[in-house]
């Protein structure tokens, strides 16, 4: 990734590379830079080489909690980067939460939360709300 | 330990603290089920008072006598016979007549005990009572277990089967909507990855089929004395384009026809999967080993690939449904996480098992073993659950005293 201090930096996780070409494709159009990586593993490796301005994480992947792990693990190395998580299970489980309550707040540790499938409009606005266009300049030039 | 409630319903008094200090601690063991009851026994001295305690809080067990002032027994037990609980009646009967055990048979009573008993008597009619209950119980038990498995099954199954759909769906809205700019390459990448997806799915579909036959126990199986060696010639021959596309070498070794009795599609399906399995996860360039034997009553399929391998604590539970192993040796190869839950569900058909040796970075060696003469038991999977029988099975008739 090379580093354009202008663009803004995503970082996606999912273990459906169908899902990261799609979103990179669409987010790249948009103006993004992007990374991928499909586990645990290798986010951590991208975290290291070139940290991102915004992580999207999916939550089902090398195991059911990948997900949740990467927030506590993001959170606690790079608190700043905002997450937004991408998940099917709300409808498959029906375990049910949210990020209306505190509660759910507290333990999700994201900021974002969103069911699959989505549309790449979703996935947009919810990076330009957490992500106003000038952070990563701004990041920059602190 | 199990307590269970016992409700003696008699006017006489002598008859219901008999009943009290005969059950004070006296335990029931249930072998099958591992379990011990003890019971705590309360008292009514008429219908009219039993029925109260019933309705608020129904015993396990009722002791009836049959002729009381107020309402008889046969009325409490046809007051009660729609109640819905687990609830087993015993009725007291005096002078014990046929028209009575008939008449209280149908309303639903259990068990009859004939006026006067000896607490020996009653104690072996309650621990018959007591039997049933603990084995319904576990009947109960194992249900539920069951139904939650499936539960979990079904779950997961509707992930597997949106996950493909999702994909689907995102590279034909971008095409829809234009995204994917001027390159063709770009349009070709969507079209094909689609393909590969659907092919997935169907691949999911069939495979989840091949488990609901399996599982069913419907399925008319038919055994006959095959060649488990021809039978792995024909699954290589499919596998061969695919094969030598990555140029990977299959062998087969066998010292000669290998005889199993057997049903052919089963055999098929077992070298179907794990042959797949050995060409999907293979290095480019590999090899496979398809090792055939027959020692004594017992065949053995063995199945060796120079691929990915993977660790010990993933090994342990790739015989599980929908259990893939996920990471980036793994994210481009397609499979329903099914395909070795089903060879491990066919090997138990014949007795056997299936089993993996495998080193990561260097190769797996997959071996199902079967036994030759699967007897009618083994070729059946359907458990029948203890307590299935019905309640009037166990009916004695009344004797006289």
């Amino acid at each position: 990734m090379s580093n354009n201090p202008t663009k803004r930096r995503v970082l996606l996780v999912d273990d459906d590379s169908d899902f990261l070409w799609q979103q990179k494709v669409q987010l790249e159009a948009a103006g993004f830079e992007v990374s991928t990586a499909v586990g645990e593993t290798e986010a951590k490796e991208r975290l290291a080489e070139c940290p991102p301005d915004l992580a999207v994480l999916d939550v089902m992947m090398d195991n059911p909690d990948t997900g949740f792990t990467l927030c506590y693990y993001i959170r606690k190395h790079a608190p700043k980067i905002p997450i937004i998580l991408v998940t099917s299970i709300v409808s498959e489980t029906g375990l049910d939460f949210a990020l209306a309550s505190e509660s759910d707040r507290a333990w999700i540790r994201a900021d974002a939360l969103l069911a699959k499938p989505i549309r790449f409009e979703q996935l947009r606005r919810e990076i330009d709300r957490l992500l106003p266009h000038e952070t990563a300049a701004t990041a920059e030039a602190h | 330990m199990d307590i269970l409630r016992v409700l003696v319903t008699d006017d006489e008094l002598g008859m219901r603290l008999g009943v009290v200090r005969t059950l004070r601690g006296f335990t029931v063991r249930v072998p099958d089920v591992e379990e011990v009851i003890g019971f705590e026994v309360e008292e009514a001295e008429n219908g009219e008072a039993a029925l109260e305690i019933i309705r608020r809080s129904p015993p396990q067990i009722l002791f009836l006598d049959h002729k009381m002032p107020g309402i008889s027994g046969l009325e409490v037990l046809e007051a009660t016979r729609d109640l819905q609980s687990e609830m087993l009646t015993i009725m007291i009967t005096a002078y014990a007549s046929i028209e009575t055990a008939v008449q209280a048979t149908k309303s639903g009573a259990y068990d009859f005990l004939a006026k006067p008993f000896t607490p020996d008597e009653l104690r072996n009619t309650i621990r018959k009572a007591a039997t049933r209950l603990a084995l319904a119980k576990q009947a109960r038990k194992l249900a539920e277990e069951k139904r939650q498995v499936r539960f979990q099954f079904i779950r997961v199954l509707g992930h597997e089967l949106k996950a493909p759909l999702n994909a689907v769906e995102g590279y034909l809205r971008m095409l829809q909507e234009g995204q994917l700019g001027e390159k063709l390459s770009a349009y070709t990448e969507a079209v094909d990855r689609s393909l590969v997806r659907i092919e997935g799915m169907r691949k999911l579909v069939a495979d989840l089929l091949d488990v609901t036959h399996i599982e069913s126990g419907q399925r008319q199986r038919s055994l006959e004395s095959v060649d488990v060696v021809q039978i792995a010639g024909r699954v290589l021959e499919t596998f061969a384009p695919d094969a030598a596309a990555r140029k990977i070498d299959i062998v087969l070794n066998a010292p000669g026809p290998v005889r199993l009795t057997a049903d052919r599609g089963e055999i098929e399906m077992i070298l179907n999967n794990l042959i797949s399995n050995a060409v999907k996860y293979n290095r480019d360039g590999g090899r496979v080993d398809v090792q055939l034997a027959h020692q004594s009553e017992r065949v053995t399929i063995s199945v060796s690939d120079t691929g990915i391998g993977l660790a010990t604590e993933e090994a342990a539970r790739l015989f599980g449904e929908f259990v893939r192993i996920r990471n980036d040796k793994t994210r481009n190869i397609l499979g329903s996480g099914l395909g070795l839950s089903i060879v491990k569900k066919l090997a138990s058909l014949y007795g056997g098992d299936a089993t993996v040796v495998s080193e990561a970075g260097a190769g797996s060696t997959f071996t199902v073993t079967l036994n030759d003469q699967p007897t009618a038991a083994s070729a059946s999977p359907a458990r029948t659950l203890p307590g299935d029988s019905s309640p009037r099975a166990d009916c004695e008739n009344p004797a006289v005293a």
